[in-house]
């Protein structure tokens, strides 16, 4: 929950070819660009905005492995140690047996850690909202969110927008982080929304 | 000439010609001091043995090798894919080997089949079939009829179909500038072409050709997997051929709009295609080991040994293991290893070399024995083959355009990006 309130100019832009010499000028200017929404996965605006790669798959790969050895070392101890079965003559500690499972907990681990992680980063879950800067980001414009300190002047922020290509400018008092909601108590639809 | 062309620098040609002429002289030094033409059933003349068992490994481990290439071509064609376009001439130049790798082949196989070899095609032994009832069955199959036309047939028709793809995209280079409905045109020609291509490369290199080629040196066993294997081994050191090439003409500054990005795909190929081989090499081992037929497990027993005695391959065969898969895999995983030059081309003499290895791994146990050697007639003679490669791949970058610059899906492979 925790983010606070704070004062947001943002900007929608329609054309992508726009979008990335705007993200580029705004750096330049300091501006700090708080995200960009986009209605589809745009190739290079990540590192147009310079967020670092991410560690996801760094940590896909501690779940992996502790997914190997949660399987290796849990069957080694039933077969070995605990419950010691002679299966067709085969030694009791029978490796090549244990690499499809082994293999198994490994993707399993992996995937459900990431697809967790992921969640957690996002700020994914059930009944968690977070506040939208305009419905069409999920449409068709790219949303363009600049955080506003008590030094930044507003007005020369939407017209450095303006002057960048921006289609829609306006400035929102928002919560930064999530909060638990509802949906279908609080949403207001966007067929309900003043300019439509 | 345009400004694509690209001229070879001598240290190349100098390269090919060592390798070819050190390879040259180690085989004709070996035919004669291993006395190749002694008759060598039942462990006499292992020297002769190990002639014709390296020259067998080596002709079919770097044909196969090349030939992927030309598959790794028609695949992305009939996938529609653009983004390999911009590299699509360095596999091109790769598969123009196939005609003169198979001559090569075709008759050292020839002098194997003809030259009645029964200590590497224990099924050549007339006598020994006769009294044998899983050979006999086999009999139309595992026979030198079959074996020969068969053979004959699988190169000639890779060579004419490679050639026949490599010339709907060299005609391109002269033909100019398409059109939507001309680029349609010529884009549906290349993926029939580039699939009849690949329903014969799934009835030969998929299925029956390294079955007749290498599985029948053990000719009592089977395996489902086995031209799976074969296959999955060729096709990653192919990949890896492929990527050595890239960077070796982009530090020549060839190929300007091969970026990273597209080694980063050509990487991925390779990670991807070393898990694909462990993922069938494993099948075909745990089935085997875990059903324990004596059958089967003779298979392994010649290699690995047994719980008692540790086989004269023992070491082979772990260390297969460790250069194509624990190698790549631990190696490859990350994106920025993928994109690096130095660490691709390390990766892929690795490979190119661990899948040597395994084909190694495949004949010279049901050949040689435990007189397997790996000395210098076997690098010797891989160096000839490595040396007609490049002679190959050298030729065909200097006489035509590095760049496909009028393919219609240029632009895309230009613009390829992760």
């Amino acid at each position: 929950m925790a983010g606070g309130i704070k004062k947001f100019v943002v900007g929608s832009f329609d054309d992508e070819a726009v979008l990335f010499p705007a993200v580029k000028n705004v750096r330049k200017a300091g501006y700090k660009i708080h995200d960009v929404y986009t209605p589809f996965p745009v190739h290079g605006l990540d590192h147009a905005m310079g967020i670092r790669e991410t560690s996801l798959h760094t940590a896909g790969f501690i779940y992996a492995i502790t997914g190997t050895t949660t399987a290796l070392t849990f069957i080694s101890w039933v077969f070995t140690k605990d419950w010691p079965l002679n299966i067709g003559g085969k030694p009791h500690f029978a490796l090549p047996a244990w690499i499809p499972i082994t293999f198994e907990l490994t993707v399993l681990f992996s995937a459900v850690g990431m697809v967790l992680t992921f969640c957690y980063l996002c700020n994914l879950a059930p009944f968690v909202k977070k506040h939208h800067f305009h419905p069409r980001a999920t449409d068709d414009l790219f949303v363009m969110a600049i955080e506003c300190s008590d030094k930044t002047d507003d007005n020369e922020v939407q017209n450095f927008l303006q002057n960048a290509g921006a289609k829609e400018i306006n400035v929102q008092v928002a919560e930064t982080g999530w909060w638990i909601g509802r949906y279908d108590k609080e949403q207001k639809l966007y067929r309900d929304e003043p300019g439509y | 000439m345009n400004n694509h062309q690209f001229v070879l620098p001598g240290s190349y040609k100098k390269w090919t010609l060592i390798l070819l002429i050190v390879g040259l002289l180690t085989i004709v030094y070996g035919f004669f001091a291993f006395d190749a033409t002694a008759h060598g059933g039942h462990g006499q003349n292992v020297a002769a043995t190990r002639f014709w068992a390296v020259l067998l490994q080596n002709s079919v481990y770097w044909l196969l090798l090349v030939n992927a290439s030309m598959f790794f071509i028609c695949v992305t064609t009939m996938a529609m894919g653009g983004w390999q376009v911009a590299l699509r001439r360095v596999p091109e130049a790769i598969s123009s080997v196939v005609p003169i790798l198979g001559l090569i082949t075709f008759i050292i196989l020839l002098c194997i089949v003809l030259g009645h070899r029964t200590d590497i095609y224990h099924w050549l032994d007339a006598e020994a079939v006769a009294h044998d009832k899983i050979l006999k069955a086999k009999s139309a199959f595992l026979s030198p009829g079959f074996y020969i036309t068969w053979s004959a047939i699988s190169i000639v028709l890779w060579s004419l179909l490679g050639r026949k793809m490599r010339k709907l995209s060299l005609d391109t280079d002269k033909n100019g500038t398409m059109d939507y409905e001309t680029g349609k045109a010529w884009i549906w020609k290349n993926t029939v072409w580039a699939s009849l291509y690949t329903v014969f490369f799934g009835l030969t290199v998929a299925s029956t050709i390294p079955w007749i080629w290498l599985m029948s040196i053990d000719p009592h066993w089977y395996s489902t997997m086995y031209s799976w294997y074969v296959f999955a081994s060729t096709f990653v050191a192919s990949m890896s051929l492929i990527a050595i090439y890239i960077i070796y003409l982009r530090s020549k500054g060839q190929l300007e709009y091969v970026t990273d990005e597209h080694l980063h795909d050509i990487g991925k190929f390779m990670f991807a295609f070393s898990v694909f081989w462990t993922y069938l090499w494993f099948s075909q081992y745990m089935l085997i080991w875990y059903s324990n037929q004596p059958e089967e497990t003779r298979y392994f027993v010649d290699r690995i040994g047994t719980a008692e005695k540790s086989g004269p391959f023992h070491g082979i065969f772990f260390l297969n293991l460790a250069l194509n898969f624990l190698g790549p895999l631990l190696i490859l995983m990350k994106k920025a290893t993928k994109k690096s030059w130095t660490v691709v081309t390390l990766t892929a003499v690795m490979i190119i070399f661990g899948h040597w290895i395994d084909v190694f791994q495949m004949v010279m146990p049901g050949t040689l024995h435990e007189h397997a050697e790996l000395g210098f007639f076997e690098f010797g003679s891989a160096a000839f083959f490595i040396g007609v490669i490049m002679w190959g791949v050298g030729r065909y970058i200097t006489k035509n355009s590095l760049v496909p610059k009028n393919h219609p899906f240029m632009k895309e492979s230009m613009i390829h990006h992760t």
